[in-house]
C-alpha cells in the first residue's frame, strides 16, 4: 500500500510552469469595490466623524479636538434628553399604527381588488404623485386647512357646529402625527403592496377550498406572507420618524420636540460634538429598534 | 364521506369580455370513477374542473353533486377537495399545520387536528417530514402534503388539476400508480385534468376529451383509444392515421370515397350520399408493409422519416392528399426488410381496422 501511494505520489505531475499574475481570484472584490467606494465615502466617513467629533470639546466659536465623555454625559443624564426621547417614541408608535393601518389597506385593495394590471399600475402612481413636491410644500399645505381660521374651522363655525375655532387642529401633536403619517404612509405602502403581488393567488384558492372565510384568509394566509413587507415598512417608517425634525417644528409651532429638533437646535447654536453626540445615541436607538424588527420578522426572502 | 355521482348538466362559461371557456357540456361521472379530463391546453378542462371545486362561476347550467346541486355553493360547501397544480402549500406553515388547515378553519382544536393531520400524513407516507416547510420538500414529497389536505377535508370527489406536470419522468409514473391505488383505496371519484393523454389511458376508467370548450368524447380509455369518435380525438389520442374525403360510391358493404389529389379508398357501415365528406382513422401499428390483396384497403407512400422505437419502428410516409401518414412496424419485422428515407412503399390495412369518424363538434 505504502508502495503504491509513494509511487503514485512520486508520477504526480509538477504544476506547469508558474501561471501568469493573475486577477482572477480577486474578481469579485473588484466587483464588489465600486459599492464599497461610495458606501465608505457618503456612509461610514460620514458616521466615523460624527462618532469622532462626539468625544471632542467645544465653547461658543470653536471646537477643539479632544477625547472626552463630557458631550454624552450632558446628553443622557438631562431629562430633557429622555422627556425628548419619549416624546420622538410615542410620536413614532403613534405615526407606525396609523401607516401601517392606512397602508395595509390601501396596498390590499391595489393588490386584491383591483383587477386590471393597468390600472393598478395608475392608482400606484397616483399614490405617488404628492412625493412630486418636497416634504416643506406638503407640510406648509396643511396650514390654511388646518388654522384658527382655516378651512375647517370656518366651516365647521358657518355650519354652526361649533362656536369657537378648534385649537386642537394646527400647532399640536395633532398637526405634527397627521402631517407625519400624510407624508410617511406611502413607505408603508410600496413594501406591502410588493409582498402582496407576490403571494400566489392559488393559496388565497387553496385556502377557500379548506373552507376559510375572509377574515380567516386575510389572518392565516394574507397577512403572514405580507410580513415581511410590513416588517420593510416599519423599518422606513420608524427611520423616518425618529430623525425628523422639520415636521416637527413646522406642525407643532415649536411647541413640542423631537429628537431631531433637538440636535437642530444644537447645530444652530454651533454646538457640534453636543449634537454629534446626540446623534450617535439616536442612532443607536433607531438600529436597536431595527435589529428587534429584524429579529421578529426574516425580511432575507424579500431582498 | 359516501362517494357520489357528479352530473354536469348544460354547463357553459363566459367570461365578461365574451370568451367562451366552456360551451354547453354535460357529463355523468358515476361514484368511485378516476376521470381524466384532457385536452391540449386552452380546452376548456381546467375551466371545467374549476367550475366543479367552485372555484369558477357557472354561467349557464347546474352541477349535481350526489342528491345536491351545487352550482351556487362556496367549494369548501360542496364535497369537493382541490388539488392545485402548483400544490398551493402555504409557504409559511410546516407540513402538519397545512395538512390541519382546513380544520383550523372549522375551530378544530390543534391537538385533535395536528393528531387528525399526523394521520393523513400516514396515509401518503409523509409523516416522517412533518415538521418541514415546503420549501424543504421536493416535488413529489410537496404532492403528497398536497394530496393530504385535500384528503383531510373527507372529501366526495377529489379534484387534481394537472398534479404530475411539475415532477420528472419516472417519479410521474410512479406517482401516477399510487394515484390510481389511493383512489380505489378510497373508493371516490377523482377528477384529474391532464394534457397527458399516455397519462388518461394510464390512469382513467372514464376519459373525457375535450377541445375547444366542447366533448368530444367521454368514454373508457379503450374505447376512446381504438374507435375515437372524432378526427380530433384520433389526432389527439396520436398512434391514429386520419383519411378525410368524399364519397364517390356506394357498395354493398359500405362506401368508396376519393381523397382530393389522392386515391380512392373503401369504408363500411352505413351507407351515406354520394358526394357527403367522410373521415377515417386507420390505427398506426395496423398498418402493414404489403400490397393491398384487394382495391380501397391500401396505397403507396413515400418514406419520409425512420424512427427508432425500441419494440416498434415508426415510419413516416406521404401520400397525394393525405399530410401524415405513420406505419408501425415491429421491430424484427422492420429490420428483416428495411425501409430508408425516399423508398416508395405499398401499405395496407384489413377492412375490419378501418374505424369511421364523425364530424367533429368543434371543427
Amino acid at each position: 500500500m505504502a508502495d503504491i501511494t509513494a509511487e503514485h505520489a512520486a508520477v504526480k505531475p509538477e504544476p506547469q510552469s508558474r501561471a501568469r499574475f493573475s486577477l482572477a481570484p480577486f474578481a469579485s472584490y473588484l466587483q464588489a469595490l465600486p459599492l464599497a467606494i461610495v458606501l465608505g465615502v457618503f456612509l461610514l466617513l460620514p458616521i466615523a466623524t460624527i462618532v469622532m467629533v462626539s468625544f471632542w470639546d467645544y465653547d461658543s466659536i470653536r471646537i477643539i479636538p479632544d477625547f472626552m465623555l463630557l458631550n454624552y454625559e450632558e446628553t443622557l443624564l438631562s431629562w430633557v434628553t429622555w422627556k425628548t426621547y419619549l416624546n420622538t417614541l410615542k410620536y413614532t408608535l403613534i405615526v407606525w399604527a396609523l401607516t401601517l393601518f392606512i397602508g395595509f389597506w390601501v396596498a390590499y385593495f391595489l393588490a386584491f381588488h383591483v383587477r386590471s394590471v393597468g390600472m393598478q399600475m395608475m392608482l400606484f402612481l397616483i399614490c405617488t404623485v404628492p412625493f412630486l413636491t418636497s416634504n416643506i410644500i406638503r407640510m406648509i399645505s396643511w396650514i390654511p386647512f388646518l388654522g384658527r381660521n382655516g378651512l375647517i374651522n370656518s366651516t365647521l363655525i358657518n355650519m354652526g357646529v361649533i362656536d369657537a375655532p378648534l385649537e386642537f387642529l394646527l400647532f399640536s401633536d395633532f398637526a405634527v402625527v397627521l402631517a407625519m403619517v400624510h407624508l410617511y404612509t406611502l413607505f408603508m405602502v410600496v413594501p406591502i403592496f410588493n409582498t402582496l403581488m407576490r403571494i400566489d393567488r392559488a393559496l388565497i384558492e387553496a385556502a377557500r377550498d379548506a373552507g376559510a372565510n375572509a377574515f380567516q384568509i386575510l389572518t392565516n394566509v394574507i397577512i403572514p406572507l405580507a410580513k415581511p413587507g410590513i416588517a420593510i415598512g416599519t423599518i422606513f417608517v420608524v427611520t423616518l420618524t425618529m430623525g425628523d425634525f422639520i415636521t416637527v417644528r413646522f406642525m407643532s409651532g415649536g411647541q413640542s420636540a423631537s429628537v431631531g429638533l433637538m440636535i437642530a437646535n444644537q447645530i444652530s447654536v454651533l454646538q457640534y460634538p453636543a449634537a454629534a453626540a446626540n446623534a450617535v445615541v439616536l442612532l443607536g436607538v433607531v438600529l436597536l429598534i431595527v435589529a428587534g424588527i429584524l429579529r421578529v420578522v426574516n425580511i432575507r426572502k424579500e431582498l | 364521506m359516501e362517494p357520489a355521482q357528479i352530473e354536469i348538466a348544460g354547463v357553459t362559461k363566459r367570461y365578461a369580455g365574451g370568451t367562451v371557456a366552456v360551451e354547453d357540456i354535460s357529463l355523468k361521472i358515476p361514484a368511485g370513477t378516476y376521470c381524466c379530463l384532457l385536452g391540449p391546453s386552452g380546452c376548456g378542462k381546467s375551466t371545467t374542473l374549476r367550475m366543479i371545486a367552485g372555484h369558477e362561476t357557472i354561467t349557464e347550467g347546474h352541477i349535481r353533486l350526489g342528491d345536491h346541486v351545487v352550482t351556487d355553493l362556496p367549494p369548501a360547501k360542496r364535497g369537493t377537495a382541490m388539488m392545485f397544480q402548483s400544490y398551493a402549500l402555504f409557504p409559511h406553515l410546516d407540513t402538519v399545520d397545512n395538512v390541519a388547515f382546513s380544520l383550523k378553519m372549522k375551530g378544530v382544536d390543534k391537538a385533535a387536528r395536528r393528531a387528525r393531520a399526523l394521520d393523513m400524513l400516514k396515509l401518503v407516507q409523509m409523516e416522517h417530514l412533518a415538521e418541514r416547510r415546503p420549501a424543504q420538500l421536493s416535488g413529489g414529497q410537496q404532492q403528497r402534503v398536497a394530496l393530504a389536505r385535500a384528503l383531510i377535508t373527507d372529501p366526495q370527489a377529489l379534484l387534481l388539476d394537472e398534479p404530475l406536470s411539475a415532477l420528472d419522468p419516472f417519479l410521474k409514473i410512479r406517482v401516477r400508480q399510487e394515484l390510481k391505488k389511493l383512489q380505489k383505496q378510497l373508493g371516490i371519484s377523482f377528477i384529474h385534468v391532464t394534457h397527458s393523454q399516455e397519462e388518461a389511458m394510464a390512469l382513467a376508467d372514464l376519459v373525457v376529451v375535450m377541445n375547444a370548450g366542447k366533448i368530444e368524447q367521454a368514454a373508457p380509455p379503450r374505447e376512446v383509444f381504438n374507435r375515437p369518435a372524432t378526427a380530433f380525438v384520433a389526432r389527439f389520442m396520436g398512434d391514429h392515421n386520419v383519411i378525410t374525403g368524399r364519397v364517390s360510391r356506394v357498395t354493398e358493404s359500405g362506401v368508396e370515397f376519393d381523397v382530393a389529389g389522392g386515391g380512392t379508398f373503401n369504408a363500411p357501415g352505413v351507407p351515406r350520399a354520394v358526394g357527403e365528406p367522410i373521415e377515417i382513422a386507420v390505427r398506426n401499428d395496423r398498418v402493414k408493409i404489403a400490397v393491398p390483396p384487394k382495391q380501397g384497403c391500401g396505397m403507396t407512400g413515400l418514406v419520409q422519416n425512420v424512427e427508432y422505437h425500441g419494440q416498434k419502428v415508426q415510419v413516416s410516409l406521404s401520400a397525394p392528399g393525405i399530410s401524415g401518414f405513420d406505419a408501425q412496424i415491429p421491430e424484427t419485422e422492420f429490420f428483416a426488410k428495411p425501409l430508408s428515407v425516399g423508398d416508395a412503399v405499398p401499405l395496407t390495412w384489413a377492412p375490419e381496422d378501418v374505424h369511421i369518424l364523425k364530424s367533429s363538434a368543434t371543427a
